[in-house]
């Protein structure tokens, strides 16, 4: 037996409104079989929470610019009703979904509509970080305490003591915790600029969440910000109530569990920050420069045939000693002596415990493995890596290691091994850190691989700082005058006596 | 003019030239340095960056902005890939063009950081839940970084399905020239996608077909633009192939491998060749096929535990033995370690 409606309902202080909005269809266009009036239940929250979002829509024109975001749960098929472009969404996402909809389309209002489960459970990460961007998007959440669309398993706000199908003998909060109070839980949030928990139990309640949901998107007109209003919602079927009892329900049990309030109401102050500079995308590009001034790669040497043919260098060291940037550095003269390059980094694990190389390809062809197993060239800024690296080394190859001499009980590696103080001498110029251009500078006066102009060249364009700059340049001449020096004195030997 | 670029940056750089128009991601190495570029640079050209809160949210964002017409991306690697799947079918199924670089880390599990292939199966068989494909683009250096992104673009909106450039570490942490070329974008109408404008009101973005019937016929929708883009655009190369009695196959940075142990083959006289899928799906099957008709023996090398070698297998189906080798943990072999397994491999054969 239905009981009589007019007994829970308040006085009629509120406007009759039997038309259709015009934002709804005429008829069900987007459903396939038209055997029901609605797939809602009798009773349910949500009809009366899609009337309320129509009306508003259509009250303040927004029909044409409005995108409607829908979630999975029972709400899933608002398409059927709303004649609004409709984007339906995974379970839990609309928030993200609706982020991606309206920073595409700015100018839009971009509705989020939601569940208890799909706000609450699944999407909870997605729902607080959209709030707490301050995304200008409204949205309804739709909270009846349980999941209507799976049939009736508990929700994060099913109430304590509430049964449901995963909850047979009530919710016990010491197994599934406490009902979760998304408003408040928002309220905390910085950005969100309206907030507001309304419930569907009688018609004066109606009447509230009415003037909410038509404040949340008169808001989004203005471009307010996020606006959020939680819908306290009937769902007689899962209940297993007759409608008028469900409403009831909402009123007596929800309502005190999820108290009626608003939380929110200002608009955010919200620092703009630094903007981007704008620029054309072949600026971006580095195609062209501001201005219209000539690229520097075009000033690049034109080499059409290079003396080099192939060679392959692996550096290795302490990070923080400008092992990776000098690969960086040979990868770059290479490319602009014409050559093709490569230049492979360590990354990752080791490179926390402090030690960093790389690999550097320089070919007149096309290179294959970036990888190199055997390097002709092994630059050891640190004992750890020669001694790792040393063995690797191509019987011909070259070792260049940043110490006076080799250290002791190291056994001499097949390639040849030359010696220099880079540290030292950088530190003598003043910056320790400039120990890998003179490195840099003794390879290029030992092997001649690629011109120190282009080293210089490629210099310029890196380091900004002319102090910097400067003692790069002194650092490149340290090297190579270490190796001239050297060479004169016929004096680079290995600890076995091997000397070249 | 080239530039010296990191392959994750020149994906960057790709999508710019292509017009994309908004990038939505979450940190995770070896990719960072996508997110980082597109941070730095989308929003100089009047894009849109956002670091999502995960990589769920960070597909779903994807989804909105493809929803909305736009060019967007997102870049991770296997971790967040696998969150990003439930995502990738949605897109799939709602029929979203969208592209998806994966710079494919050590697994399963947190694994490490250093190069895989092992995502293979879950980008190029699907990996979320339904009937569904990707296409799937293996860059192997710094500029096809690049030049795969802007394709991978324009194969995702001709087909309105993701499209997405699998990678590795190496690829995407090494450094090589660059060489762009400004071209004016060629955007397809898209006159399906939510604007919130009059004449996009009717339209709807959906995967959801209560009805079998109606599922069904979506479904064989997508099988026919499927099969249309299998015959179209599956895309490979070949190095010393044409009288090679051992194939190498290889994708990604494994062809540059296999290329340098090509060439050591060939200098000792040996008939070695390489076959290197570039579209990993629709996979080049009928070009492998005829290509491993010649040879005696094809020798498929992965960093997996031979995830493309089935369809290497299917590609030749029996004609042709196919041997396997692989390396795994973020191990990638060199050229010498190939030579020496093609040699005993061939004494086998003999
Ligand atoms: C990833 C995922 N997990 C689970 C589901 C199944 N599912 C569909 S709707 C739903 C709950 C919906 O409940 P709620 O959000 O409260 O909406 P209502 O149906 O009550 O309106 C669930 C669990 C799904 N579709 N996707
Ligand atoms: S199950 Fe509940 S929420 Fe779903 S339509 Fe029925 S009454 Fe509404």
């Amino acid at each position: 037996m239905v009981e009589n409606e007019e007994s829970v309902l308040a006085e009629p202080e509120y406007e009759l409104l039997h038309s259709r909005s015009e934002v709804f269809y005429d008829r069900f266009e987007r459903k396939s079989e038209l055997k029901h009036q609605t797939h809602y239940c009798p009773g349910c929250g949500h009809g009366i929470a899609h009337k309320l979002v129509a009306e508003a829509l259509e009250d303040l024109g927004l029909q044409d610019r409005t995108i409607f975001v829908s979630p999975v749960g029972c709400s899933v098929f608002a398409y059927y009703y709303f004649d609004l472009g409709n984007v339906q969404v995974a379970h839990g996402r609309a928030p993200a979904a609706a982020t991606g909809v309206k920073r595409a389309c700015p100018d839009k209002i971009v509705i989020a509509y939601q569940g208890d489960g799909d706000l609450a459970a699944i999407g909870t990460a997605e729902i607080i970080h959209a709030a707490n961007r301050g995304e200008h998007i409204a949205v309804f959440f739709v909270n009846n305490a349980i999941y209507g669309m799976t049939g009736g398993q508990m929700a994060p706000t099913t109430l304590v003591g509430q049964t449901s199908t995963t909850s047979p003998w009530g919710r016990r909060p010491v197994n599934e915790g406490f009902p979760l109070h998304m408003s408040e839980l928002l309220a905390t949030l910085e950005a969100p600029a309206y907030i507001e928990r309304v419930a569907l139990s009688d018609n004066k309640h109606i009447m509230g969440a009415r003037r909410a949901v038509r404040r949340a998107l008169e808001l989004q007109r203005e471009g307010a910000g996020f606006t959020f209003v939680e819908i306290l919602s009937p769902c007689p079927t899962i209940w297993n109530m007759q409608p008028v009892e469900a409403r009831r329900w909402v009123a007596e049990k929800m309502i005190a569990t999820f108290p009626l309030n608003v939380f929110r109401d200002r608009k955010p102050t919200i620092p703009e920050g630094k903007n981007p500079p704008q620029r054309s995308v072949a600026e971006v590009l580095g195609l062209e420069e501001a201005g219209g001034k000539i690229t520097l790669a075009a000033q690049a040497v034109a080499r059409p045939q290079h003396h080099l043919k192939k060679l392959s260098i692996k550096i290795a060291g302490f990070g923080g000693q400008g092992v990776l940037l000098l690969g960086q550095l040979l990868a770059e003269m290479g490319m602009r002596e014409g050559l093709e390059v490569s230049w492979l980094p360590s990354y990752g694990p080791e490179m926390r415990s402090g030690s960093a190389h790389c690999h550097v390809c320089l070919a007149q062809e096309r290179i294959g493995s970036p990888l190199i197993s055997h390097p002709d060239v092994l630059i050891a800024m640190n004992e750890l890596s020669l001694r790792k690296f040393a063995p690797q080394v191509a019987e011909d190859g070259l070792i260049f290691y940043n110490r006076e001499q080799l250290p002791d009980n190291f056994a001499a590696p097949q390639a040849r091994v030359f010696c220099l103080p880079a540290t030292e001498i950088a530190d003598h110029l003043g910056a320790g850190k400039v120990a890998n251009v003179v490195l840099l500078g003794a390879l290029l006066e030992e092997t001649e691989c690629l011109a120190s102009e282009t080293a210089v060249a490629v210099l310029e364009t890196k380091v900004r700082n002319p102090q910097l700059l400067e003692l790069d340049r002194q650092a490149l001449a340290a090297g190579r005058q270490f190796v001239d020096k050297e060479a004169h004195n016929d004096a680079i030997s290995q600890s076995d006596g091997f000397a070249y | 003019m080239r530039q010296l670029s990191k392959g994750n940056v020149a994906v960057i750089r790709g999508a710019i030239l292509a017009g994309c128009q908004a990038y939505y991601g979450y940190p995770i190495t070896p990719a960072s340095e996508i997110a980082e570029a597109a941070a730095l640079y989308l929003p100089q050209v009047g894009g849109t960056f956002l670091q999502a809160e995960s990589e769920v949210a960070a597909i779903n964002m994807v989804y909105g902005a493809a929803s909305a017409g736009q060019r967007v991306m997102t870049a991770s690697s296997g971790p967040g890939l696998s969150l990003m799947q439930e995502g990738i079918s949605y897109l799939a199924g709602a029929e979203l063009p969208c592209v998806i670089v994966d710079v494919v880390r050590g697994g399963p599990g947190l694994g490490n950081i250093a190069p895989e292939q092992s995502d293979y199966f879950a980008m190029v068989k699907g990996g979320g839940h339904g009937n569904y494909r990707n296409l799937v683009l293996a860059p192997a250096s710094v500029q096809e970084m690049a030049d795969f992104t802007v394709l991978a673009f324009e194969l995702a909106d001709r087909y309105r399905n993701p499209a997405v450039v699998l990678t590795d570490g190496f690829v995407g942490q090494m450094m090589e020239p660059l060489e762009l070329e400004l071209k004016t974008v060629e955007e397809p109408e898209k006159p399906w996608a939510v604007k919130g404008t009059p004449e996009t009101r009717p339209n709807l973005v959906t995967s959801i077909f209560l009805e079998p019937d109606d599922l069904e016929a979506h479904q064989r929708k997508l099988e026919a633009k499927y099969k249309r883009a299998a015959q179209l655009e599956a895309r490979y190369e070949t190095y010393m192939a044409e009288d090679a009695e051992v194939l190498l196959v290889g994708y990604g940075i494994v062809s540059r491998v296999l290329r340098t142990a090509v060439e050591q083959a060939r200098q000792q006289g040996l008939r070695v060749g390489l076959f290197r899928p570039i579209t990993l799906w629709p996979f080049p099957s009928k070009a492998l096929a005829e290509a491993g008709a010649r040879c005696a023996a094809l020798l498929d090398v992965e960093l997996s535990n031979g995830q493309m070698l089935e369809d290497v297998r299917l590609a030749v189906n029996g004609k042709v033995p196919v041997e396997f080798y692989n390396r795994v943990g973020g191990n990638v072999p060199s050229a010498e370690e190939i030579h020496d397994e093609l040699l005993s491999r061939l004494a086998a054969l003999a």
